[in-house]
């Protein structure tokens, strides 16, 4: 037909183009033509222009100044200007633009046109692109179509109607009767159009909802009669009458049925018939399986109604088309939670899914596989999911890692499966892992003292084949560090015994320090490594000094610092080398099977000799003696340990402070975590005269640590000055006393001085107090003294 | 509900595109040239729907076509996928006596899919109306 060709030659010739240049130089030049033509006076050939445009503005050229021609060919009585007109109005007009106003009157008209393809386009376009206002203006118009037309203009309308609801919610209300009544007919597209509205109008509105509940019956009466009757050859699709019918019923039902026991009962039946009798041979069957599948699943259905919807699931796992079997992992994930023994008992068929070509097969097998995961199949499940790992495609390498240690955690059958385990991922996939898994794993090793030496020799001869996994070459430097003594001597009960001498565990250490594959945080590992084995080596304590002194001048400024401190650790502090660099105690959990993540990630970075992070979130606890052992090591420093009072016991602190100053305070090299008490400690006054008032209160810090707090006010109208605090205590008793807030006191209680004071009881004899104040006010000096005989305990 | 359906060639150009969610333009050429290298790099032996940000796409490949619809989560992929199919039949029946048109191509795909959803999939009672439009377009 030669009316047509304008618009293909213009697509041969653009199609023709062999640069995106030459293809840009057509369409200029058939844009710059098009142009002239909307200019001109009307001629038979607009639509075409049109067309042509539209054609350009799907390429995605500018098509803005087709606008009004849009406008103009819908107000044209010709029907093919008419229907490019339309067709422009969808493509090019939203409700942003101005010109789609300028349309709204053509609709208004063109809704009651003779003609009822016309009509169809209205109603087409109004349902596309029309705006609020234009849905509330023509509402009343689409209600008259929905009630009184021929099934054409019914099914549009219905459609209509839906997008009209999108936008103006309230509408709803106006074509519930209508929708309603719908249901009667037998037209299938009016049927669809009516299914669809409806179920629009139910997820709007619960009370709409409610009263569509009533049309249960009617809707499972037209399933009945697509899925019983005999071959229709007007909605066959493959032997299923009208599938998507079926499809959009079930989905309606499913709206209906969920949570409401008397709207699930009444379908229950239909939902069986559906799912026995339709035929599973062509993926039309599938299609409505499937949909009848979500329905089951999700509304409240008998159990022996749900076993046979995760069977038909278990079916599609086996189904040659991937399609299917895509399909059914997807279901099943849904439900695992909910109806885990099902799914359970479809486990062997997911794990085989997990060697299926499709990425997004494997990925939904993968995460089905985890979800199954039980303290019964962990071994034979964790053998699938490590093999797994090995192969996997990159981007499900760490969720498949992350899901590993979790089941390990949960279902660990002894604790060397658990740290075998973990060590498998890491040598497999140890880039992939999350950060907590180092310190989790530091703990768990450190946890399970009789396999330490296992450990050890394990994660040694891991170090030596690999040193570019980071987070294994982390945790083995930490374990070789820690227990290096028992990498040394040589036998082990769980594996061979292998010679391994100390320069070998040094150049191990060594060499990790110096490889360009060693992050900067790994390499803080080996040298914090290093320095503990000068406590669990004995030859090579000069080599290990050498390495620390080499560092103490790297370009790294963490390694840098800890050389630094490690250097003086040898020279000025060499007398608390040992405790300070001793066997780490165990660290306990926050809760049974249960990572601690955040908590233990600080804890272990605290373990290490490194840098004090103030305040952080809760550490576990410790054991006490260990700490009062560095008490008094410390002898008489002024300035003890403040454990937190929250975790009620003290840690193995051993952090360094932040100012590399070697011949600092023995204060820095402790540091301190600032004592943040959950509830305040209960006060006693045990000085009151002259206006002078001292009360204490004490903390217990563990078996026999007491932290006392003396808190001294000054009611009189004089400043004091020179105000202190001494104390004496039993012979037994170990007194530190830590610097006062200030030595004045103002007039009228302006501000307080406080001290604190330490005491370790180890003999637990009765704790007695003398304290001696002095003061000077108003030119004289005062002396006084108390003797507390009992500490109000917290 | 559907949000678009597009019709590109192996070298990843629109043959023709409907979107019945609003996209802007200067967005639309990069969602097109995304979907359309997610769906040619797939192999033969990977399902025909891709999860793509927050909707699903369903294609399916015809010669040298391939026919990409995307749809929300709450779809029925499989239905979506025999859809397709269903349209892809409509076509060859009513282009196996005419010239391929794209003008008619979206008026049938206007008789199948309307804001979204689908309006009509009996083949006959889509093709007729375009019978008494080509009467009507030829007077």
């Amino acid at each position: 037909c030669v009316l047509h060709l304008p618009l293909q030659e213009m697509i041969r010739a653009i199609r023709s183009a062999r640069t995106q240049c030459e293809e840009r130089g057509v369409i200029q030049r058939e844009c710059a033509a098009i142009r002239a033509q909307f200019r001109q006076a009307d001629n038979g050939g607009r639509s075409h222009n049109l067309a042509k445009l539209l054609y350009v503005h799907m390429l995605g050229y500018p098509a803005h100044f087709g606008q009004m021609e849009c406008v103009r060919m819908i107000a044209s009585p010709r029907y093919s200007e008419k229907r490019v007109g339309y067709l422009g109005a969808m493509m090019l007009l939203d409700e942003k633009q101005d010109a789609s106003l300028l349309i709204t009157n053509s609709i208004k008209n063109d809704l009651s046109h003779s003609n009822q393809y016309v009509q169809s386009l209205a109603l087409c376009t109004l349902a596309c692109m029309g705006s609020a206002e234009m849905c509330r203006d023509l509402a009343p118009e689409i209600d008259r179509l929905l009630r009184a037309s021929n099934s054409y203009i019914k099914k549009k309308a219905a459609l209509c109607a839906v997008h009209i609801v999108r936008k103006v919610h309230d509408l709803g209300e106006l074509f519930a009767p209508a929708a309603r009544s719908l249901l009667a007919e037998k037209n299938h597209g009016v049927l669809h159009g009516a299914v669809v509205l409806i179920t629009e109008l139910c997820e709007r509105n619960p009370e709409t909802l409610e009263r569509f509940r009533k049309t249960v019956p009617d809707l499972v009466q037209i399933m009945k009669g697509l899925v019983i009757s005999g071959y229709s050859p007007e909605h066959d699709v493959a032997g299923i009458s009208d599938p998507f019918l079926q499809v959009r019923i079930l989905r309606l039902l499913r709206i209906l049925g969920r949570n409401n026991e008397a709207a699930s009962d009444a379908m229950n039946d239909l939902l069986a018939q559906v799912a026995t009798n339709t035929d599973s041979t062509k993926t039309v069957g599938n299609a409505v399986l499937y949909e009848t599948v979500l329905t089951v699943l999700d509304i409240k259905s008998e159990s022996g109604l749900r076993v046979l919807a995760v069977n038909i699931l278990g079916r599609f796992l086996l189904n040659n088309d991937r399609n299917i079997r895509y399909i059914a992992m997807t279901s099943l994930q849904r439900i695992v939670g909910t109806d885990h023994n099902a799914v359970q008992r479809h486990r062997g068929t997911i794990v085989d899914c997990l060697k299926d070509q499709d990425a997004s097969v494997k990925r939904r097998a993968l995460e089905l596989s985890l979800a199954l995961v039980s303290a019964t199949n962990i071994r034979s499940m964790m053998k699938e999911l490590l093999l797994f790992l090995s192969s996997c495609p990159l981007e499900l390498r760490a969720q498949a890692a992350s899901g590993i240690f979790n089941a390990a955690e949960r279902y660990a059958p002894s604790q060397r499966w658990h740290i075998d385990t973990i060590l498998h991922v890491l040598t497999t996939a140890g880039g992939d892992v999350r950060d907590e898994t180092v310190p989790n794993l530091i703990q768990l090793i450190t946890n399970t003292s009789e396999l330490h030496c296992y450990t050890v020799h394990k994660l040694y001869r891991a170090l030596l084949s690999d040193i570019s996994q980071q987070s294994l070459v982390q945790v083995a430097c930490w374990c070789i560090g820690e227990y290096g003594d028992l990498l040394l001597r040589g036998e082990c009960q769980e594996t061979e015994p292998v010679q391994v001498t100390e320069d070998d565990v040094l150049d191990a250490l060594e060499t990790v320090l110096q490889s360009h594959m060693s992050a900067p945080a790994t390499r803080g590992f080996a040298l914090t490594a290093t320095m503990k084995l000068s406590t669990r080596i004995t030859d090579n304590v000069d080599r290990i000094r050498s390495i620390v002194s080499i560092y103490g001048s790297c370009i790294d400024v963490e390694l840098q610092q800890r050389a630094v401190e490690y250097n003086a650790l040898f020279k000025k502090y060499d007398h608390m080398r040992a405790a300070v660099l001793e066997r780490m105690p165990v660290i306990e959990k926050n809760s049974p099977g249960h990572t601690n993540g955040e908590s233990t990630r600080e804890a272990v970075k605290e373990v290490q000799p490194a840098k004090v992070k103030q305040a952080e979130t809760l550490l576990p606890q410790q054991p006490a003696s260990q700490v009062c052992d560095l008490l008094d090591l410390l002898g008489g420093s002024e300035e003890p340990l403040q454990p937190n009072p929250a975790v009620g016991s003290t840690l193995p602190v051993l952090p360094v402070s932040t100012s590399s100053t070697a011949g600092g305070d023995l204060l820095d090299l402790l540091g301190g975590l600032e004592p943040t008490p959950l509830t305040p400690a209960p006060t006693v006054t045990v000085y009151e005269k002259g206006g002078v008032t001292l009360t204490l209160s004490s903390e217990k810090q563990s078996d026999s640590g007491l932290t006392v707090t003396l808190t001294a006010c000054n009611s009189t109208d004089s400043d004091i000055s020179s105000f202190t605090l001494q104390a004496a205590v039993p012979k037994s008793v170990q007194l530190h006393m830590k610097a006062p807030s200030g030595d004045s006191l103002p007039a009228r209680g302006a501000a307080k001085v406080t001290q604190m004071v330490a005491l370790s009881n180890p003999n637990k004899v009765n704790l007695k107090m003398r304290i001696r104040i002095s003061y000077t006010s108003q030119g004289s000096a005062f002396q006084d003294t108390v003797q507390v005989d009992s500490f109000p305990e917290h | 509900m559907i949000q678009f359906v597009l019709m590109v060639n192996r070298q990843g150009q629109t043959r023709l595109s409907r979107y019945y969610q609003s996209v802007a333009l200067n967005r639309r050429a990069a969602l097109e040239a995304d979907v359309v290298r997610c769906c040619l790099s797939r192999k033969k032996d990977q399902c025909s729907f891709v999860e793509y940000k927050d909707f699903k796409l369903v294609y399916r490949q015809y010669a040298a076509l391939y026919i990409v619809v995307g749809v929300t989560d709450s779809e029925n992929e499989l239905s979506i996928y025999e859809l397709v199919h269903n349209f892809v039949e409509v076509l060859d029946k009513y282009f196996s006596r005419i010239m391929f048109n794209l003008d008619r191509v979206h008026v049938i795909l206007d008789e199948m899919i309307q804001n979204g959803h689908i309006v009509e999939t009996n083949k006959s009672r889509i093709l007729a109306p375009l019978s008494a439009i080509d009467k009507m377009a030829d007077s």
